[in-house]
Protein backbone atom coordinates (compact mmCIF):
# COMPACT_ATOMS: atom_id res chain seq x y z
CA UNK A 1 0.00 0.00 0.00
CA UNK A 2 2.55 2.69 0.99
CA UNK A 3 4.93 1.47 -2.62
CA UNK A 4 2.54 2.42 -5.68
CA UNK A 5 4.14 -0.31 -8.05
CA UNK A 6 6.84 -2.49 -8.94
CA UNK A 7 9.52 -1.08 -11.05
CA UNK A 8 10.67 1.21 -8.21
CA UNK A 9 14.05 -0.44 -8.60
CA UNK A 10 14.28 1.14 -11.70
CA UNK A 11 13.39 4.28 -10.78
CA UNK A 12 16.06 4.55 -8.17
CA UNK A 13 18.67 3.80 -10.98
CA UNK A 14 17.38 5.59 -13.86
CA UNK A 15 17.10 8.75 -11.60
CA UNK A 16 20.39 8.50 -9.24
CA UNK A 17 22.17 11.15 -11.10
CA UNK A 18 19.13 13.31 -9.77
CA UNK A 19 18.34 11.78 -6.73
CA UNK A 20 20.33 15.14 -5.41
CA UNK A 21 18.67 17.27 -6.76
CA UNK A 22 15.03 15.95 -6.85
CA UNK A 23 12.94 15.97 -3.90
CA UNK A 24 9.70 14.41 -5.33
CA UNK A 25 9.82 11.79 -8.36
CA UNK A 26 6.45 10.89 -9.98
CA UNK A 27 7.06 8.12 -12.43
CA UNK A 28 2.90 7.41 -15.12
CA UNK A 29 0.87 8.30 -11.28
CA UNK A 30 -2.42 7.97 -11.38
CA UNK A 31 -5.31 8.86 -8.74
CA UNK A 32 -8.95 7.92 -8.64
CA UNK A 33 -11.38 9.50 -6.57
CA UNK A 34 -15.05 7.61 -6.49
CA UNK A 35 -14.98 6.11 -10.47
CA UNK A 36 -13.50 9.65 -12.09
CA UNK A 37 -9.52 9.60 -12.73
CA UNK A 38 -8.39 12.51 -11.19
CA UNK A 39 -4.40 12.31 -11.67
CA UNK A 40 -3.77 10.44 -15.02
CA UNK A 41 -0.39 9.15 -15.56
CA UNK A 42 1.89 12.09 -14.44
CA UNK A 43 5.64 12.26 -14.80
CA UNK A 44 7.39 15.14 -13.05
CA UNK A 45 10.29 16.21 -10.77
CA UNK A 46 9.94 18.78 -8.17
CA UNK A 47 13.77 19.87 -7.57
CA UNK A 48 15.15 20.45 -4.05
CA UNK A 49 15.47 23.60 -2.07
CA UNK A 50 13.17 25.70 -4.71
CA UNK A 51 9.84 26.46 -4.99
CA UNK A 52 8.14 24.84 -7.94
CA UNK A 53 4.45 26.09 -7.91
CA UNK A 54 1.64 23.98 -9.08
CA UNK A 55 -0.36 25.84 -11.54
CA UNK A 56 -4.01 25.38 -12.83
CA UNK A 57 -7.89 25.73 -12.87
CA UNK A 58 -10.11 24.90 -9.86
CA UNK A 59 -11.00 20.98 -10.07
CA UNK A 60 -7.63 20.05 -12.33
CA UNK A 61 -6.66 17.54 -9.18
CA UNK A 62 -3.96 19.83 -7.93
CA UNK A 63 -4.98 19.08 -4.23
CA UNK A 64 -5.68 15.47 -4.78
CA UNK A 65 -1.53 15.55 -6.13
CA UNK A 66 -0.86 17.25 -3.08
CA UNK A 67 -2.42 14.46 -1.30
CA UNK A 68 -0.68 12.15 -3.00
CA UNK A 69 2.69 13.46 -2.08
CA UNK A 70 2.12 13.87 1.20
CA UNK A 71 0.27 9.83 1.54
CA UNK A 72 -2.79 10.79 2.35
CA UNK A 73 -4.17 10.03 -0.93
CA UNK A 74 -5.90 6.41 -1.39
CA UNK A 75 -5.77 4.95 -4.64
CA UNK A 76 -2.84 5.89 -6.15
CA UNK A 77 -0.46 3.78 -8.76
CA UNK A 78 2.30 4.65 -10.03
CA UNK A 79 5.82 5.39 -8.68
CA UNK A 80 6.11 8.19 -6.27
CA UNK A 81 9.31 8.82 -4.52
CA UNK A 82 9.77 11.78 -1.85
CA UNK A 83 12.78 12.31 -0.46
CA UNK A 84 14.37 9.17 -1.44
CA UNK A 85 11.37 7.10 -0.02
CA UNK A 86 7.96 6.08 -1.14
CA UNK A 87 5.20 8.49 -0.50
CA UNK A 88 3.23 7.76 2.70
CA UNK A 89 6.09 5.91 4.56
CA UNK A 90 6.13 6.59 7.81
CA UNK A 91 9.28 8.49 8.37
CA UNK A 92 8.37 10.73 5.71
CA UNK A 93 5.50 11.73 8.56
CA UNK A 94 7.90 14.08 10.43
CA UNK A 95 9.91 15.50 7.28
CA UNK A 96 6.84 16.66 5.43
CA UNK A 97 5.26 20.09 6.77
CA UNK A 98 1.17 19.68 4.63
CA UNK A 99 -0.95 23.27 4.60
CA UNK A 100 -4.22 22.06 3.27
CA UNK A 101 -6.19 24.44 1.62
CA UNK A 102 -8.95 25.25 4.77
CA UNK A 103 -6.99 26.20 7.95
CA UNK A 104 -6.56 22.98 10.16
CA UNK A 105 -6.29 24.37 13.33
CA UNK A 106 -7.97 24.12 16.85
CA UNK A 107 -10.70 27.26 17.14
CA UNK A 108 -11.08 26.69 20.63
CA UNK A 109 -7.29 26.85 21.55
CA UNK A 110 -5.27 30.03 20.99
CA UNK A 111 -2.05 30.34 18.82
CA UNK A 112 0.34 29.24 20.90
CA UNK A 113 -1.49 26.50 22.38
CA UNK A 114 -2.29 25.32 19.21
CA UNK A 115 1.16 25.01 18.42
CA UNK A 116 2.66 23.64 21.71
CA UNK A 117 0.30 20.88 20.68
CA UNK A 118 1.42 20.39 17.37
CA UNK A 119 4.64 20.56 18.77
CA UNK A 120 4.44 18.23 20.73
CA UNK A 121 3.04 15.46 18.35
CA UNK A 122 6.57 16.01 16.55
CA UNK A 123 8.68 16.55 19.44
CA UNK A 124 7.32 14.36 22.47
CA UNK A 125 8.40 14.60 25.75
CA UNK A 126 10.15 16.06 28.51
CA UNK A 127 13.70 16.11 27.28
CA UNK A 128 12.64 18.87 24.01
CA UNK A 129 10.52 21.09 26.26
CA UNK A 130 13.51 24.15 25.06
CA UNK A 131 13.46 22.72 21.18
CA UNK A 132 9.56 23.02 21.42
CA UNK A 133 9.47 26.30 22.97
CA UNK A 134 12.31 27.69 19.85
CA UNK A 135 9.89 26.20 17.96
CA UNK A 136 6.72 27.37 18.66
CA UNK A 137 8.36 30.69 18.82
CA UNK A 138 10.01 30.55 15.50
CA UNK A 139 7.15 29.67 13.88
CA UNK A 140 4.69 32.48 15.36
CA UNK A 141 7.92 34.85 13.96
CA UNK A 142 7.68 33.40 11.23
CA UNK A 143 4.28 34.16 9.87
CA UNK A 144 4.25 37.58 11.99
CA UNK A 145 1.76 36.80 14.86
CA UNK A 146 3.82 37.57 17.65
CA UNK A 147 0.55 39.91 18.52
CA UNK A 148 -2.09 37.31 18.14
CA UNK A 149 0.09 34.49 19.87
CA UNK A 150 -2.49 34.77 22.94
CA UNK A 151 -5.81 35.06 20.63
CA UNK A 152 -8.15 32.00 19.56
CA UNK A 153 -7.60 30.81 16.52
CA UNK A 154 -11.54 31.35 15.57
CA UNK A 155 -11.42 34.71 16.60
CA UNK A 156 -8.75 35.76 14.27
CA UNK A 157 -9.65 36.67 10.75
CA UNK A 158 -9.52 34.60 7.93
CA UNK A 159 -5.88 35.38 7.01
CA UNK A 160 -5.01 34.69 10.03
CA UNK A 161 -6.02 31.70 10.60
CA UNK A 162 -4.44 30.42 7.31
CA UNK A 163 -1.34 31.42 8.83
CA UNK A 164 -1.66 30.03 12.41
CA UNK A 165 -1.97 26.49 10.00
CA UNK A 166 1.23 27.59 8.20
CA UNK A 167 2.91 27.79 11.14
CA UNK A 168 2.11 24.44 12.56
CA UNK A 169 3.64 22.99 8.96
CA UNK A 170 6.43 24.86 10.23
CA UNK A 171 7.12 23.47 13.30
CA UNK A 172 9.32 20.80 12.59
CA UNK A 173 11.70 22.67 10.22
CA UNK A 174 10.30 20.01 7.19
CA UNK A 175 12.45 19.25 4.40
CA UNK A 176 9.55 19.69 2.08
CA UNK A 177 6.66 21.78 2.70
CA UNK A 178 3.44 21.13 0.74
CA UNK A 179 1.68 24.21 0.91
CA UNK A 180 -2.43 24.36 -1.22
CA UNK A 181 -3.37 27.85 -2.40
CA UNK A 182 -1.68 29.51 1.15
CA UNK A 183 -2.26 33.23 -0.45
CA UNK A 184 -6.41 32.70 -1.40
CA UNK A 185 -7.82 35.23 0.24
CA UNK A 186 -4.80 37.83 1.46
CA UNK A 187 -4.63 41.06 0.92
CA UNK A 188 -1.40 42.28 -1.26
CA UNK A 189 0.51 43.05 1.83
CA UNK A 190 0.33 40.02 3.22
CA UNK A 191 0.80 38.10 0.05
CA UNK A 192 3.97 39.60 -0.60
CA UNK A 193 5.46 38.71 2.85
CA UNK A 194 4.15 35.45 2.52
CA UNK A 195 6.09 35.25 -0.65
CA UNK A 196 9.26 36.51 1.27
CA UNK A 197 8.77 33.77 3.95
CA UNK A 198 8.58 31.16 1.15
CA UNK A 199 12.27 32.43 -0.69
CA UNK A 200 13.88 32.67 2.83
CA UNK A 201 12.83 29.00 3.94
CA UNK A 202 14.19 27.78 0.49
CA UNK A 203 17.71 29.99 0.80
CA UNK A 204 17.65 29.83 4.21
CA UNK A 205 17.07 26.78 5.93
CA UNK A 206 16.87 24.46 2.34
CA UNK A 207 13.59 23.81 2.31
CA UNK A 208 12.00 22.34 -1.11
CA UNK A 209 7.99 24.31 -1.56
CA UNK A 210 5.21 23.29 -3.34
CA UNK A 211 2.83 25.84 -3.71
CA UNK A 212 -0.27 25.70 -5.23
CA UNK A 213 -2.27 28.30 -6.90
CA UNK A 214 -4.63 29.51 -9.45
CA UNK A 215 -3.17 33.21 -9.06
CA UNK A 216 -1.18 33.10 -12.21
CA UNK A 217 0.85 36.04 -11.48
CA UNK A 218 2.18 34.07 -8.43
CA UNK A 219 3.68 31.78 -11.09
CA UNK A 220 6.45 34.43 -11.56
CA UNK A 221 7.82 34.15 -8.14
CA UNK A 222 8.42 30.48 -8.16
CA UNK A 223 11.52 28.95 -9.45
CA UNK A 224 10.16 26.41 -11.40
CA UNK A 225 6.16 25.67 -12.54
CA UNK A 226 4.25 22.54 -13.09
CA UNK A 227 1.43 23.72 -15.09
CA UNK A 228 -1.98 21.40 -14.82
CA UNK A 229 -5.13 20.56 -16.73
CA UNK A 230 -7.30 18.11 -16.39
CA UNK A 231 -5.38 15.66 -14.15
CA UNK A 232 -2.16 16.34 -16.79
CA UNK A 233 1.08 18.50 -16.18
CA UNK A 234 0.77 20.42 -19.85
CA UNK A 235 3.87 22.15 -18.76
CA UNK A 236 7.18 22.01 -16.72
CA UNK A 237 9.50 24.52 -16.67
CA UNK A 238 10.93 27.99 -15.08
CA UNK A 239 8.79 30.60 -15.78
CA UNK A 240 11.18 32.09 -17.99
CA UNK A 241 11.35 29.31 -20.15
CA UNK A 242 7.52 29.01 -20.36
CA UNK A 243 7.40 32.48 -21.49
CA UNK A 244 10.24 32.04 -24.06
CA UNK A 245 9.08 29.03 -25.49
CA UNK A 246 5.06 30.36 -26.01
CA UNK A 247 6.60 33.70 -27.12
CA UNK A 248 4.43 35.53 -24.55
CA UNK A 249 4.96 38.71 -22.36
CA UNK A 250 3.45 36.72 -18.98
CA UNK A 251 3.25 32.88 -17.82
CA UNK A 252 -0.57 33.22 -17.69
CA UNK A 253 -0.22 34.58 -21.67
CA UNK A 254 1.94 31.05 -21.70
CA UNK A 255 -0.56 28.70 -19.67
CA UNK A 256 -3.90 29.82 -21.84
CA UNK A 257 -1.63 29.44 -25.22
CA UNK A 258 -1.22 25.65 -23.72
CA UNK A 259 -4.68 25.67 -22.87
CA UNK A 260 -6.07 25.92 -26.13
CA UNK A 261 -3.44 23.97 -28.11
CA UNK A 262 -4.27 21.43 -25.62
CA UNK A 263 -8.34 21.51 -25.79
CA UNK A 264 -7.77 21.72 -29.77
CA UNK A 265 -5.60 18.69 -30.17
CA UNK A 266 -8.37 17.14 -27.71
CA UNK A 267 -11.19 18.47 -30.18
CA UNK A 268 -9.19 17.02 -33.31
CA UNK A 269 -8.57 13.63 -31.27
CA UNK A 270 -12.83 13.74 -30.41
CA UNK A 271 -13.39 14.28 -34.26
CA UNK A 272 -11.06 11.50 -36.03
CA UNK A 273 -12.54 9.47 -33.22
CA UNK A 274 -16.36 10.18 -34.30
CA UNK A 275 -14.30 10.24 -38.20
CA UNK A 276 -13.54 6.34 -37.97
CA UNK A 277 -16.77 5.05 -36.59
CA UNK A 278 -18.44 7.21 -39.62
CA UNK A 279 -16.35 5.12 -41.99
CA UNK A 280 -16.38 1.62 -40.29
CA UNK A 281 -20.88 2.34 -40.27
CA UNK A 282 -20.68 3.25 -44.25
CA UNK A 283 -20.31 -0.18 -45.83
CA UNK A 284 -23.60 -1.04 -44.15
CA UNK A 285 -26.26 -0.37 -46.88
CA UNK B 1 1.90 4.22 20.92
CA UNK B 2 3.85 7.09 23.22
CA UNK B 3 3.14 8.12 26.36
CA UNK B 4 3.91 11.72 25.58
CA UNK B 5 2.25 11.90 22.62
CA UNK B 6 -1.28 10.61 24.49
CA UNK B 7 -0.76 12.65 27.51
CA UNK B 8 -0.33 16.03 25.04
CA UNK B 9 -3.45 15.16 23.12
CA UNK B 10 -5.33 14.55 26.46
CA UNK B 11 -4.09 17.86 27.92
CA UNK B 12 -5.25 19.04 24.71
CA UNK B 13 -8.19 18.16 24.74
CA UNK B 14 -8.88 19.23 28.52
CA UNK B 15 -7.66 22.64 27.18
CA UNK B 16 -10.26 22.64 24.52
CA UNK B 17 -12.88 21.98 26.89
CA UNK B 18 -11.82 25.18 29.52
CA UNK B 19 -12.19 27.49 27.11
CA UNK B 20 -15.78 26.26 27.16
CA UNK B 21 -17.06 26.70 30.43
CA UNK B 22 -20.58 26.48 29.77
CA UNK B 23 -20.04 22.84 28.59
CA UNK B 24 -18.68 22.26 31.87
CA UNK B 25 -21.31 23.36 33.77
CA UNK B 26 -23.64 21.10 31.71
CA UNK B 27 -21.84 18.07 31.97
CA UNK B 28 -21.15 18.09 35.84
CA UNK B 29 -24.55 20.17 36.92
CA UNK B 30 -27.18 18.25 34.85
CA UNK B 31 -26.69 14.96 36.31
CA UNK B 32 -27.13 16.52 39.80
CA UNK B 33 -30.35 18.11 38.65
CA UNK B 34 -31.67 15.11 37.13
CA UNK B 35 -31.50 13.45 40.55
CA UNK B 36 -32.48 15.68 42.88
CA UNK B 37 -35.55 16.07 40.60
CA UNK B 38 -36.10 12.24 40.35
CA UNK B 39 -35.68 12.15 44.78
CA UNK B 40 -38.73 14.54 45.12
CA UNK B 41 -40.54 12.62 42.02
CA UNK B 42 -40.41 9.25 44.21
CA UNK B 43 -40.90 11.16 47.27
CA UNK B 44 -43.40 9.10 48.65
CA UNK B 45 -41.17 6.11 47.94
CA UNK B 46 -38.07 5.62 48.70
CA UNK B 47 -37.03 2.21 47.35
CA UNK B 48 -38.34 3.16 43.66
CA UNK B 49 -36.07 5.82 44.06
CA UNK B 50 -32.66 3.56 45.28
CA UNK B 51 -33.23 1.15 42.38
CA UNK B 52 -33.68 3.77 39.50
CA UNK B 53 -31.12 6.35 41.40
CA UNK B 54 -28.62 3.89 40.95
CA UNK B 55 -29.06 2.88 37.53
CA UNK B 56 -29.01 6.04 36.48
CA UNK B 57 -25.73 6.72 37.70
CA UNK B 58 -24.27 4.23 35.83
CA UNK B 59 -26.54 5.79 32.36
CA UNK B 60 -25.27 9.33 32.61
CA UNK B 61 -21.82 9.44 32.25
CA UNK B 62 -22.25 6.83 29.24
CA UNK B 63 -24.80 9.17 27.70
CA UNK B 64 -23.21 12.67 28.50
CA UNK B 65 -19.61 11.22 27.12
CA UNK B 66 -21.28 9.88 24.35
CA UNK B 67 -22.51 13.12 23.01
CA UNK B 68 -19.39 14.89 23.59
CA UNK B 69 -17.11 12.41 22.32
CA UNK B 70 -19.11 11.73 19.11
CA UNK B 71 -19.27 15.54 18.66
CA UNK B 72 -15.34 16.60 19.78
CA UNK B 73 -13.92 13.95 17.21
CA UNK B 74 -16.37 14.83 14.62
CA UNK B 75 -15.25 18.24 14.40
CA UNK B 76 -11.53 16.99 14.89
CA UNK B 77 -12.64 15.00 11.29
CA UNK B 78 -14.35 18.25 9.69
CA UNK B 79 -12.15 20.49 10.71
CA UNK B 80 -8.95 18.52 9.03
CA UNK B 81 -7.04 18.52 11.84
CA UNK B 82 -7.60 14.61 12.29
CA UNK B 83 -5.91 14.66 8.83
CA UNK B 84 -3.18 16.72 9.76
CA UNK B 85 -2.57 14.72 12.86
CA UNK B 86 -2.77 11.79 10.74
CA UNK B 87 -0.21 13.14 8.63
CA UNK B 88 1.76 13.57 11.43
CA UNK B 89 4.31 10.94 13.32
CA UNK B 90 1.33 10.24 16.04
CA UNK B 91 -0.14 6.94 16.54
CA UNK B 92 -4.13 6.31 16.26
CA UNK B 93 -3.82 5.01 19.89
CA UNK B 94 -2.17 7.93 21.03
CA UNK B 95 -5.32 9.62 19.67
CA UNK B 96 -8.00 7.59 20.87
CA UNK B 97 -6.59 7.01 24.14
CA UNK B 98 -5.57 10.53 24.71
CA UNK B 99 -9.20 11.39 23.91
CA UNK B 100 -10.53 8.42 26.68
CA UNK B 101 -8.00 9.48 29.38
CA UNK B 102 -9.14 13.39 28.92
CA UNK B 103 -13.00 12.52 28.60
CA UNK B 104 -12.67 10.08 31.50
CA UNK B 105 -11.24 12.46 33.42
CA UNK B 106 -14.42 14.59 33.08
CA UNK B 107 -16.37 11.58 33.75
CA UNK B 108 -14.90 10.97 37.28
CA UNK B 109 -15.33 14.30 38.51
CA UNK B 110 -19.22 13.94 37.32
CA UNK B 111 -19.55 11.03 39.13
CA UNK B 112 -18.03 12.45 42.40
CA UNK B 113 -20.57 15.08 42.06
CA UNK B 114 -23.75 12.72 41.43
CA UNK B 115 -22.53 10.16 43.43
CA UNK B 116 -21.89 12.30 46.30
CA UNK B 117 -25.11 13.87 45.98
CA UNK B 118 -27.12 11.06 45.51
CA UNK B 119 -25.70 8.87 48.74
CA UNK B 120 -24.98 11.80 51.51
CA UNK B 121 -27.84 14.44 50.24
CA UNK B 122 -30.75 12.39 48.84
CA UNK B 123 -30.39 9.73 51.24
CA UNK B 124 -29.55 6.79 48.17
CA UNK B 125 -29.39 3.83 50.73
CA UNK B 126 -26.39 1.87 49.10
CA UNK B 127 -25.62 -1.17 50.90
CA UNK B 128 -22.27 -2.09 49.01
CA UNK B 129 -19.38 0.60 49.00
CA UNK B 130 -19.81 3.99 47.13
CA UNK B 131 -16.74 3.41 45.53
CA UNK B 132 -18.01 0.62 43.46
CA UNK B 133 -20.56 2.91 42.18
CA UNK B 134 -18.05 4.95 41.11
CA UNK B 135 -15.60 2.17 39.44
CA UNK B 136 -18.65 1.46 37.43
CA UNK B 137 -19.65 5.10 36.51
CA UNK B 138 -16.11 5.06 35.20
CA UNK B 139 -16.32 2.27 32.71
CA UNK B 140 -19.60 3.40 31.51
CA UNK B 141 -18.06 6.68 30.69
CA UNK B 142 -15.66 4.77 28.67
CA UNK B 143 -18.24 2.84 27.11
CA UNK B 144 -19.53 6.38 26.24
CA UNK B 145 -16.17 7.64 24.95
CA UNK B 146 -15.85 4.67 22.83
CA UNK B 147 -19.12 4.58 21.61
CA UNK B 148 -19.26 7.93 20.87
CA UNK B 149 -15.53 7.89 18.73
CA UNK B 150 -16.86 5.07 16.78
CA UNK B 151 -20.30 6.61 15.93
CA UNK B 152 -18.59 9.87 14.77
CA UNK B 153 -17.00 7.47 11.80
CA UNK B 154 -20.62 7.80 10.28
CA UNK B 155 -22.17 10.43 11.46
CA UNK B 156 -21.03 13.67 8.47
CA UNK B 157 -22.52 16.50 10.15
CA UNK B 158 -22.81 17.91 13.77
CA UNK B 159 -26.81 17.34 13.34
CA UNK B 160 -26.41 13.17 12.32
CA UNK B 161 -24.06 12.48 15.10
CA UNK B 162 -26.62 14.19 17.78
CA UNK B 163 -29.27 11.75 16.09
CA UNK B 164 -26.93 9.05 16.48
CA UNK B 165 -27.42 9.85 19.95
CA UNK B 166 -31.56 8.32 20.17
CA UNK B 167 -30.37 5.63 17.82
CA UNK B 168 -27.70 4.24 19.88
CA UNK B 169 -28.77 4.84 23.52
CA UNK B 170 -32.52 4.54 23.82
CA UNK B 171 -33.08 1.46 22.62
CA UNK B 172 -30.59 0.66 25.61
CA UNK B 173 -32.21 2.67 27.56
CA UNK B 174 -35.55 0.59 26.99
CA UNK B 175 -33.92 -2.45 27.14
CA UNK B 176 -31.96 -2.29 30.40
CA UNK B 177 -33.67 -3.18 33.12
CA UNK B 178 -34.42 0.44 34.19
CA UNK B 179 -38.36 0.45 33.11
CA UNK B 180 -39.08 -2.94 34.25
CA UNK B 181 -36.84 -6.11 35.20
CA UNK B 182 -35.55 -7.89 32.14
CA UNK B 183 -36.86 -11.45 32.97
CA UNK B 184 -40.20 -9.58 33.06
CA UNK B 185 -39.84 -8.29 28.94
CA UNK B 186 -41.00 -10.88 26.07
CA UNK B 187 -38.26 -13.40 25.66
CA UNK B 188 -36.98 -12.13 22.36
CA UNK B 189 -36.24 -8.77 23.62
CA UNK B 190 -34.58 -10.43 27.03
CA UNK B 191 -32.20 -11.99 24.74
CA UNK B 192 -31.35 -8.70 23.36
CA UNK B 193 -30.99 -6.99 26.26
CA UNK B 194 -28.28 -9.89 27.22
CA UNK B 195 -25.84 -8.90 24.52
CA UNK B 196 -26.40 -4.69 24.68
CA UNK B 197 -24.19 -3.19 27.16
CA UNK B 198 -25.66 -0.85 29.31
CA UNK B 199 -27.76 -3.67 30.83
CA UNK B 200 -24.56 -5.04 32.57
CA UNK B 201 -23.77 -1.60 33.89
CA UNK B 202 -27.37 -0.91 35.22
CA UNK B 203 -27.14 -4.31 36.92
CA UNK B 204 -23.67 -3.68 37.98
CA UNK B 205 -24.72 -0.89 40.01
CA UNK B 206 -27.84 -2.33 41.29
CA UNK B 207 -25.65 -5.70 42.74
CA UNK B 208 -23.55 -2.45 44.56
CA UNK B 209 -27.00 -1.19 45.71
CA UNK B 210 -28.48 -4.29 47.16
CA UNK B 211 -24.94 -6.56 48.16
CA UNK B 212 -22.68 -5.37 51.04
CA UNK B 213 -19.60 -7.75 49.17
CA UNK B 214 -18.63 -7.37 45.59
CA UNK B 215 -20.50 -10.51 44.10
CA UNK B 216 -19.26 -12.58 41.29
CA UNK B 217 -22.34 -11.48 39.00
CA UNK B 218 -20.59 -7.81 39.67
CA UNK B 219 -17.52 -8.48 38.98
CA UNK B 220 -18.85 -10.20 35.47
CA UNK B 221 -20.77 -7.26 34.80
CA UNK B 222 -17.86 -5.06 34.99
CA UNK B 223 -15.67 -6.97 32.55
CA UNK B 224 -18.27 -7.31 30.30
CA UNK B 225 -18.79 -3.00 30.34
CA UNK B 226 -14.86 -2.88 29.95
CA UNK B 227 -14.56 -5.23 27.69
CA UNK B 228 -16.92 -4.07 25.43
CA UNK B 229 -15.65 -0.81 25.80
CA UNK B 230 -12.31 -1.46 24.35
CA UNK B 231 -13.81 -3.66 21.58
CA UNK B 232 -15.47 -0.65 20.43
CA UNK B 233 -12.14 1.26 20.97
CA UNK B 234 -10.45 -1.12 18.97
CA UNK B 235 -13.23 -0.56 16.18
CA UNK B 236 -12.96 3.69 16.37
CA UNK B 237 -9.53 2.98 15.65
CA UNK B 238 -9.90 1.52 12.79
CA UNK B 239 -12.18 3.95 11.61
CA UNK B 240 -9.17 6.61 11.32
CA UNK B 241 -7.82 6.08 8.19
CA UNK B 242 -4.40 7.55 7.07
CA UNK B 243 -5.41 7.37 3.74
CA UNK B 244 -9.23 8.86 2.06
CA UNK B 245 -10.09 9.24 -1.18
Amino acid sequence: MMNYSAGEAVDKASTRGAAATAAVTAQNLTATRGDRQVLRGLDFTVPAGRITGLLGPSGCGKTTLMRTIVGTQAKVTGTLQVLGRPAGDPALRSRIGYVTQAPSVYDDLTVRQNLDYFAAVLLPGRAHRHDRRTAVDRAIEDVDLADHAGSLAGRLSGGQRSRVSLAVALLGTPELLVLDEPTVGLDPVLRRDLWNLFHRLAAERGTTLLVSSHVMDEAERCHRLLLMREGEILAEDTPEALRRRNDTATVEEAFLHLVDAANTRAAQAARAARGTEATTEEPRP
Amino acid sequence: MNANRTLATSARVLRQLRHDPRSIALMLLVPCLMLFLLRYVFDGSPGTFDSIGASLLGIFPLITMFLVTSIATLRERTSGTLERLLAMPLGKTDLIAGYALAFGLVAVLQSVLATGLAVWFLGLDVIGSPWLLLLVALLDALLGTALGLFVSAFAASEFQAVQFMPAVIFPQLLLCGLFTPRDRMAPALEAISDVLPMSYAVDGMNQVLRHPDVTGDFVRDALVVAGCAVLVLGLGAATLRRRTA
